[in-house]
Formats: structure tokens, C-alpha cells, sequence
């Protein structure tokens, strides 16, 4: 095996504007002798036609006629090089900040990533920003270089000062750099070669860095997930393909689909030229398969194995980047996508928005603008098959759309929130909605008032019930409809079954607010006082019909 | 995963299978080069053997009869649903361009015609990011306009595997399942898979000179011409560009034009 049989390292090279990025990519391309024949030449030849004298490094990465124009890199591009070790592709994010989607389109794939931060400016607004969506984006190696070091005399002061910024910026989001180089890109100092003068640095050049990073494995120790991709009915066999996202499947494996909850086996993998011998498949592979049932399976469904199936819940929440032009605001509706699930969302609360710069939390926005990172909580109507990007990051990021546009993407977070599964399905079929002859205003008319449900929520022994029983009097008094549901109450006749679990607390809480609902239809003014810990909870219980 | 090629593979498959479920009708360019009959071979991987969908080759009558012969031979054995596509003649193109640029542009006019025939909504595509500066650019889904103009400058954010496959009535997706192999990636997937390829690839002594010449690039034969190489087998070819600091498309008169007739030409709706 050579070197080149290897996958491609991709490595994302991010940073403020003019801090040196397309120099350093330029001047990477040359030390490292990956330019094609006949580049430098015609480098030469392109700066001393447009006057300037020395060369323009950055002038390698320019394809376009409007970028060389305007001196900035107005898409991500990508960019090949190879050290001894092996090869590389470069994918250069522009530094504007209006450019913010290139460069996410560009670093969302990079194994791993190189800030770039200028000696004389230290750490700036898109440093920080671009530092912070790494690290959303899940890429954890980071390697930082300090350039322009011929600026400030190659001063190792300098260098420690700036680091200490760098330093101290990351270890606040929770990353760590690999490494911290100084080196001045124009001149080639510390690139490939260690140069003459910074004696007094003893760590990698930046090839050496390169070279030290690792390519991530494929997760197939993580349980299965097989989104379903589409169905084929080919001569008499019904094929199921996607691709496994992570875990490994196997011919003989009981495979679960979500949300539907409708289980079957694989018979084979299919494949084509013809190979019954493969029995397995794992994390990456775009395979068909085979089931011994006719179960109802169709694209966005969730292959899983029994054990470990991915949590459904119609509520959760998401740490987002938001790319449109136009702001996420509360109470609109969005497309969300993950692996090939799709499904409408309703931005329910913006409940916080990070400002990159200085990581200041706002927590009464109501929108969330371009560019800016934040935490929302999303409901959806039907239930979603989730997994927290914690436990699985190819099934915990989410995409946006706004219409036709990706407008965001994030990361899924579900603490807090119940497991739904188990209210998932109606378990009689048969059963259909009937039309009351009354309508709600016929038994107001009569009552004198409207039927209503107060939830009154709190923690253990901090005084619902006493509460309720007061206004419950009171009410009673003026001549109302009232009746208050207790937590005790209730637990002793129609949540008998239930326990305390996280599953059987929403259980409870379902059940309730259904009941509440009931009862206030009837013209009732329903008080509950019960312990609700999940705000998922609480948010069904007031969607309730 | 067992080699790099598998996830290339696998990736290129996924791709397929996404324009197949979202675009229709969907259709796919198939210049009978190395990459674009390696991508064949994948879609008949992802669909099982099949290829459900039609392929069409925009004709110049300028390829070189090896290739017109190597067509025939997959349409035959491959079960091909093969769109012959004519471009326009030379004459009827933009009289501004440098010349060779102009002889390209036919097929930039072949496609427009091809696509107002077959309303396509979807058009799988052959081209590789380290092709050429431009295509380095591309997305993996990329909207084309009405007039099959590329707007380069505003292109949607394409991240995490999620493709903006959605878009007004009127526009179409170019989609490129193989933008992220390279070059040398593609010949070694042809020496592991036994695909067949147009031996124009291979080198072999040029009656003339007498120099060993073989093309890296098949384009035209008014366009396009071979390079030097010693390179016979497929072996040698993958060991070759291992070393080779020549770049693929040298070949090509027209991207050497100017600095920006290839630019020209992409955003004027060419592959």
C-alpha cells in the first residue's frame, strides 16, 4: 500500500479576514511542490501584470476573475496538496462575514481544522465566530498557527501573548487546540520549512501538524441506524436501501422501524454484481435489503435494532446556526431534515441566542438573525424519531429549511424531554372521531360561563393542592363549574399503573391533560394541580383538543 | 468500511439514489469518458444492475470514432436508453469567444436544446472538484436558472448531506455524485471494478513523432489532444499520476484560451 490509498484528509483552513488564510494556502501548495506545472510561472506572470511586486500567494487559489477583483474569496473551494505522509484536501472558507454559509458548506466535512489568527491583530470577531461553529459542527481537532510573525520581528513575546488569547477564547467553547504555531506564511517560516528565524520555537511546523491529525473512524460501535432512503420493487423482491448511518446490520437482525414501531427481519443484502455471501454491512455503506414481512416501511423511516432505538418525541430542543436572510421567529413554521426524515416544525420558544463575539446569552429574543448561533425549542405534529447528538452525531444534527432554502442547521439536544414511545400508537384500530350536536357556546349559554383548564404546577410539597382546593371553594362559591384533578388523586384510580419514571411521568401528565380537556369541553373549570418536571409535558398538556 | 474507494463509493451511490427519489424526470450525462462510464457503473450498482434512467451524449460528430465505437459497445451491453443529442453548429455560436472556446460552446447550446426537450428537473453530472478551479466550487446539488446560468457568486449552503433538492418551476439541478473524486481515485476504482474504458486512454506510439502519446482527457478531436505518457496499462496510468505534476485538462486548448473562457463557459450553463 502506498500513501495514496488512503482516504483524502480534509482539513478546513478558517480565520478573520486578511489574517492570511489564501496566502497560507498558496504558500502551502508551493513548500510542499503540490502546484501543477506551470503555476508558479504564471503566478509571476499575474502579479507583475497587475503591478504589484511581491508575489501574491493567495493569487494560487483565485479561479475567478471577480475574486482576483474584488481580493476576496467569495466561495469555499477546495484544494489538493500532499505531504510525505499523504494527501490532502484544503477547503478554504472566505473570512466575510456575509460569506458565513460557504464557509459552513466547507468546513461541515473537514476532519479537521486551522485557525488562522494575525500576530499584530490577535484574536477578532470572525475568529471567535468561526472558532465557535467548529465546534458546533462537531471538529474537534483544531490546530491554531499564529502568522505574520515577520510583522512583529519574530517576537516569541508576542507569540505567547497572542496565545494566551487564543487559548483562553477556545478553552471558554469548550475546544482545545492541538497545536500552536508561529509562522509567517508570506515568507514561508514554519510552513514546511522551520526557516531562520524562530530558533526559539521547538514544536511542529505546520506540515508536521497536518500529518498529526487523525481521520475519523466510521461509528460502527454505535447502535444501528439505517434511514430509509427509498423502496425499489424490483422482479418480485421489495428492496429497502439507505445508508447506514452508524452501528452495523446484519442478514438475520429483527430491524424496527420508527416512528411507525413496525418490526421485521432481514432476509439479505442485496447487491449488485451479485454476492450472497455478504452477510453484514456497517457505518457508511449504502446497501438493500430484504425483510420477511410486508411491513409498512417507506423513505424517512429509522431502522434500528429493538434495544436502542432512537427516542420519538413530537418536542425538542436544538442549538442552532441560521443562515437566511430571513430571522427564525417564534411561531413559524420550518422543514426539518435529518439522515432522510423530514418533517414540519414549529419554532415553539427562541430560549436563548448566543452572540459569538463576546458569548453573551440573550434570553427574550424574539427571532434569531443571520448568522447568529442560538437554542430553540421545535414541535412538530407527529412524533420524530430523535437521538441527541451527544449520544449519536450523524443523527443528531439537523438541517432547515425555509421554503425552498437550507436556512440553518444544528444540533439536537433532548434533555428534559420523555421518551414518547410508549403513547405512540393507538393500540384499538377502528376508532373514529364523533360531532357533538352541542357546541361549546350552546353550554356556556346555559352555565354562564366558559369551561377552562388551570394547570397549577410546582415541586413536591410546595402547596398546589392546597392552593387548588382554595380556589376550587371559591369558585364554587360564585356559583361556577369547578373541579380540581389532584396528582394523589388521580394515582390511585386511572394512573394506578403508572410509576415514576421519566416514560411514566409523561404518561401521567398525557393522561391527565386529555381528561382536563374532556371535562372542559363539558363546560367544566378544570383545576390541575400535579408535579409536570418536563417542559415537553406541560406543552402537550396545553395543546390538548 | 473496508478502503477508501468503498466510501467514495458508497457516498457516490447515496447521491444517485437522493436524485433519483427527489428529481423528476431525471436524467444523466454521459460524455463515455472514464468518469462518466465509472459513474455508470455505480448507478447500475445502486439500482441493482439497472439504469432507470435515459443517458445522453451531446454530439459534436467531433469525437474521435474510438469513442463513437466504445458507445455502441455499452449501449449494447448495458441496455442503455441513450439519448443522441446534436448540438448546434459552430457557425450559430457567440462570434466573441476565442475560437476554441466557441467550438466548446456548442455543447453548452447542445445542453440548453437537450433540457427544453426533456424538461428535466434533475441532470447527473461526471465532474470532479480537482478538474478544474471552477468545479472545485461546485455544490454537489447546484441550481441552474431558467437559461441554465450558473450564479456562482449566491450558491445555497449544502452541508451534512442535505441537498437543497426543492426550487421554482422553470430551474433544474445539475447533480455531481463524483465531485469529490480525484482523478487518480477514478482510475484505480476502473482497475478494482474491471469497467470497461475507451482505450484512447491507454499510450501508445504516435505514427508521426514517434513519441509515446496517450489522452488523458477525451474531448473533441478538434479540441483536444493527447499528452506524452509511457503509461499502457491501467498500472501504469495509476502509477503515473501518483508522480505527474501535468495537469488533466492540458489537453484542452480552451482552458488556456484566456484566464477566464472556462469561467465564461460555466456560468454560461457548460458542464
Amino acid at each position: 500500500m502506498t500513501k495514496n490509498n488512503k482516504q483524502n484528509m480534509h482539513v478546513v483552513i478558517v480565520g478573520h479576514v486578511d489574517h492570511g488564510k489564501s496566502t497560507l494556502i498558496g504558500r502551502l501548495l508551493y513548500d510542499t511542490d503540490s502546484l501543477p506545472d506551470g503555476k508558479y510561472e504564471e503566478l509571476q506572470e499575474i502579479c507583475k501584470r497587475r503591478g504589484t511586486d511581491a508575489l501574491e500567494w493567495s493569487f494560487v487559489l483565485d479561479a475567478f476573475q471577480a475574486e482576483r477583483d474584488q481580493a476576496v474569496t467569495i466561495d469555499t473551494t477546495q484544494i489538493w496538496f500532499s505531504t510525505e505522509a499523504r494527501d490532502y484536501v484544503i477547503i478554504d472558507a472566505p473570512g466575510h462575514r456575509e460569506f458565513l454559509k460557504n464557509m459552513v458548506s466547507g468546513a461541515a466535512q473537514a476532519d479537521a481544522a486551522i485557525l488562522v489568527v494575525d500576530a499584530t491583530e490577535g484574536v477578532r470577531e470572525q475568529t471567535k465566530r468561526h472558532a465557535y461553529l467548529l465546534s458546533l459542527l462537531g471538529i474537534q481537532q483544531i490546530g491554531v498557527v499564529i502568522n505574520k510573525m515577520d510583522m512583529v520581528d519574530h517576537d516569541p513575546e508576542v507569540f505567547a501573548t497572542v496565545s494566551k488569547e487564543v487559548t483562553a477564547y477556545l478553552g471558554s467553547i469548550g475546544i482545545t487546540p492541538s497545536h500552536i504555531t508561529p509562522i509567517s506564511a508570506r515568507h514561508g517560516d514554519m510552513i514546511s520549512d522551520r526557516g531562520e528565524h524562530m530558533d526559539w520555537y521547538e514544536g511542529k511546523t505546520l506540515t508536521e501538524v497536518f500529518d498529526s491529525f487523525e481521520v475519523a473512524s466510521s461509528p460502527t460501535a454505535q447502535p444501528l441506524r439505517f434511514p430509509v432512503q427509498d423502496v425499489y420493487r424490483y422482479d418480485e423482491k421489495r428492496i429497502i436501501v439507505g445508508r447506514i448511518e452508524t452501528g452495523i446490520l446484519r442478514v438475520g437482525d429483527k430491524i424496527l422501524f420508527s416512528p411507525v414501531n413496525e418490526a421485521a427481519t432481514v432476509v439479505s443484502i442485496e447487491s449488485w454484481p451479485e454476492d450472497p455471501s455478504i452477510v453484514e454491512a456497517s457505518a457508511g455503506q449504502s446497501i438493500g435489503i430484504t425483510l420477511d414481512e410486508r411491513i409498512f416501511v417507506e423513505r424517512g423511516h429509522i431502522g434500528s435494532h429493538e434495544q436502542n432505538a432512537p427516542m420519538l418525541s413530537n418536542v425538542f430542543q436544538a442549538n442552532i446556526f441560521w443562515l437566511s436572510k430571513k430571522a427564525l421567529k417564534v411561531g413559524h413554521s420550518y422543514k426539518v431534515r435529518y439522515g432522510t426524515h423530514e418533517a414540519m416544525v414549529v419554532v415553539q420558544s427562541i430560549d436563548r441566542v448566543i452572540d459569538t463575539d463576546d458569548l453573551a446569552q440573550s434570553e427574550n429574543a424574539d427571532e434569531v438573525a443571520r448568522n447568529a448561533v442560538a437554542e430553540v425549542t421545535l414541535r412538530s405534529r407527529d412524533l420524530l424519531p430523535l437521538d441527541p447528538y451527544a449520544d449519536n452525531q450523524r443523527m443528531g444534527r439537523i438541517v432547515l429549511y425555509d421554503g425552498y432554502d437550507i436556512a440553518g442547521g444544528g444540533a439536537v439536544n433532548m434533555e428534559g424531554y420523555a421518551d414518547q414511545r410508549r403513547s405512540a400508537k393507538p393500540k384499538s384500530e377502528n376508532i373514529y372521531k364523533v360531532d357533538h350536536l352541542l357546541n361549546e357556546g350552546v353550554r356556556a349559554a346555559r352555565q354562564g360561563h366558559h369551561g377552562g383548564v388551570f394547570w397549577f404546577t410546582g415541586l413536591s410539597g410546595s402547596g398546589k393542592s392546597t392552593l387548588a382546593m382554595a380556589v376550587e371553594k371559591a369558585l364554587f362559591e360564585k356559583g361556577l363549574y369547578t373541579y380540581v384533578l389532584d396528582g394523589d388523586n388521580v394515582r390511585h384510580g386511572l394512573n394506578s399503573d403508572l410509576g415514576f419514571s421519566p416514560e411514566d411521568r409523561a404518561e401521567n401528565i398525557r393522561r391527565i391533560g386529555h381528561v382536563a380537556a374532556l371535562m372542559a369541553d363539558a363546560g367544566v373549570i378544570v383545576i390541575a394541580a400535579f408535579i409536570s418536571p418536563y417542559q415537553a409535558d406541560r406543552a402537550r398538556a396545553r395543546s390538548q383538543p | 468500511m473496508h478502503s477508501y474507494l468503498d466510501e467514495l463509493e458508497a457516498q457516490t451511490i447515496y447521491i444517485i439514489r437522493e436524485a433519483y427519489n427527489r428529481l423528476h424526470p431525471l436524467g444523466m450525462m454521459w460524455s463515455i469518458g472514464k468518469d462518466s462510464t465509472a459513474l455508470l457503473w455505480m448507478v447500475r450498482k445502486a439500482f441493482f444492475g439497472r439504469v432507470p434512467f435515459p443517458v445522453a451524449l451531446l454530439d459534436t460528430e467531433q469525437e474521435l470514432p474510438e469513442v463513437y465505437a466504445f458507445r455502441d459497445r455499452l449501449i449494447k451491453e448495458w441496455d442503455l436508453e441513450c439519448i443522441n443529442w446534436m448540438c448546434p453548429p459552430e457557425e450559430d455560436m457567440d462570434k466573441t469567444l476565442p475560437p476554441n472556446t466557441r467550438a466548446a460552446m456548442r455543447k453548452t447550446e447542445g445542453l440548453k436544446g437537450l433540457m427544453a426537450e426533456y424538461k428535466f428537473k434533475g441532470i447527473i453530472a461526471g465532474i470532479r472538484r480537482d478538474e478544474q478551479g471552477l468545479r472545485a466550487k461546485e455544490r454537489v446539488f447546484s441550481p441552474r436558472l431558467e437559461d441554465g446560468a450558473w450564479d456562482f457568486k449566491d450558491q445555497p449552503p449544502e452541508f451534512w448531506d442535505q441537498y437543497k433538492t426543492e426550487f421554482p418551476e422553470g430551474c433544474h439541478l445539475r447533480v455531481h455524485p463524483i465531485l469529490q473524486w480525484t482523478e487518480v481515485d477514478i482510475w484505480r476504482y476502473h482497475q478494482r471494478e474491471g469497467i470497461p474504458y475507451c482505450d484512447l486512454y491507454l499510450a501508445r506510439e504516435d505514427k508521426e513523432t514517434g513519441k509515446m502519446m496517450r489522452y488523458r482527457s477525451l474531448g473533441e478531436k478538434n479540441i483536444t489532444f493527447p499528452v506524452e505518457s509511457t503509461a499502457s496499462t491501467l498500472d501504469e496510468i495509476v502509477a503515473e499520476l501518483e508522480t505527474t505534476s501535468v495537469s488533466e485538462r492540458a489537453g484542452r486548448t480552451m482552458d488556456r484560451e484566456t484566464e477566464d473562457s472556462f469561467e465564461k463557459l460555466r456560468a454560461r450553463g457548460y458542464m
